[in-house]
């Protein structure tokens, strides 16, 4: 399988850690990984690198997961890059407007490694 | 106007004791893959030395904690990152990111109630020299764990 370029997004460094790690874990090899802590800091990222994957917390400062989700919709550049939630939010509501905006998966934390599997290797078009 | 029974009826603390205590188990073992269980609070009193908090509000309104000693909060950071966690930034992340599941995951398991509260980021405080006062006066509950024998406090207060 094709090596991967991954833009993680999350306030926590240790969780972004955690989900590089579950990503590794669930068979992606990742060429490279880009982190950012907000949803800002992750648009300033994507002007710099190309990614295959963003994975995309929704509760952060400076702009959260949901405004993120739809600025990248709008960008010409990126809008096709599938983005992955990986949250704390689990309402219905929640999902529905993240969907809703452009992301193509949903994962609640807490989570397994199994669920990143589960969620992930189908927006990149494999099998899980 | 409607009104959401699930909610109501969970308006008594020792309705929300076995909720909260079911959402730490999960996380526990999901995060860091082990089984907790409540102990007798009479019996463990952790040594405060880091205590991660997060507010609600909304259908909600409150803050939940999570504290323990400084050796347990290492114990916990590097459960979750390995031998690799071994600054105090990083330990303090950790403890915070647990409170943060907590959380979600206590609401999330309140039917009618998640999709109307919301959670601030969590803030960490190192250092056991301070008093808590929480605006949030109202039910409160709160459960201990024992996590590799040293006790962890799990504090949640609700406003009226």
């Amino acid at each position: 399988m094709d090596k991967i370029r991954a833009l993680i997004v999350d306030d926590s460094s240790v969780m972004r850690k955690i989900v590089e790690r579950s990503l590794r874990q669930a068979g992606i090899e990742l060429e490279k990984v880009v982190e950012a802590s907000n949803g800002a800091e992750a648009l300033t990222a994507l002007h710099d690198n190309v990614v295959d994957l963003i994975l995309c917390d929704i509760n952060m400062p400076v702009m959260d997961g949901l405004e993120f989700v739809r600025e990248v919709a709008k960008l010409e550049s990126v809008k096709n890059v599938p983005i992955v939630m990986i949250t704390t939010e689990g309402s219905e509501s929640h999902v529905v407007q993240a969907l809703s905006a452009g992301a193509r998966g949903y994962i609640r934390k807490p989570f397994t490694p199994d669920q990143v599997k589960e969620h992930v290797l189908p927006v990149l078009g494999r099998k899980p | 106007m409607s009104t959401d029974t699930s909610f109501v009826a969970r308006s008594h603390e020792e309705n929300w004791l076995p909720v909260l205590e079911l959402a730490v188990e999960e996380v526990f073992e999901i995060m860091l893959g082990c089984r907790v269980k409540p102990m007798a609070q009479s019996e463990h009193k952790p040594n405060g030395e880091f205590t991660a908090m997060i507010g609600l509000a909304g259908a909600l309104c409150g803050i939940l904690t999570v504290c323990c000693d400084a050796k347990t909060a290492g114990e916990i950071a590097k459960t979750m990152l390995g031998d690799t966690a071994d600054s105090k930034a990083e330990v303090a992340d950790a403890l915070g990111e647990m409170c943060n599941m907590i959380a979600g995951n206590f609401k999330n398991k309140l039917a009618g109630t998640d999709e109307r509260c919301m959670l601030s980021v969590p803030t960490v405080i190192s250092g056991g020299e301070y008093s808590f006062h929480s605006m949030a006066e109202g039910n409160s509950v709160e459960t201990v764990l024992l996590f590799k024998d040293a006790p962890i406090t799990i504090r949640l207060q609700l406003q009226s």
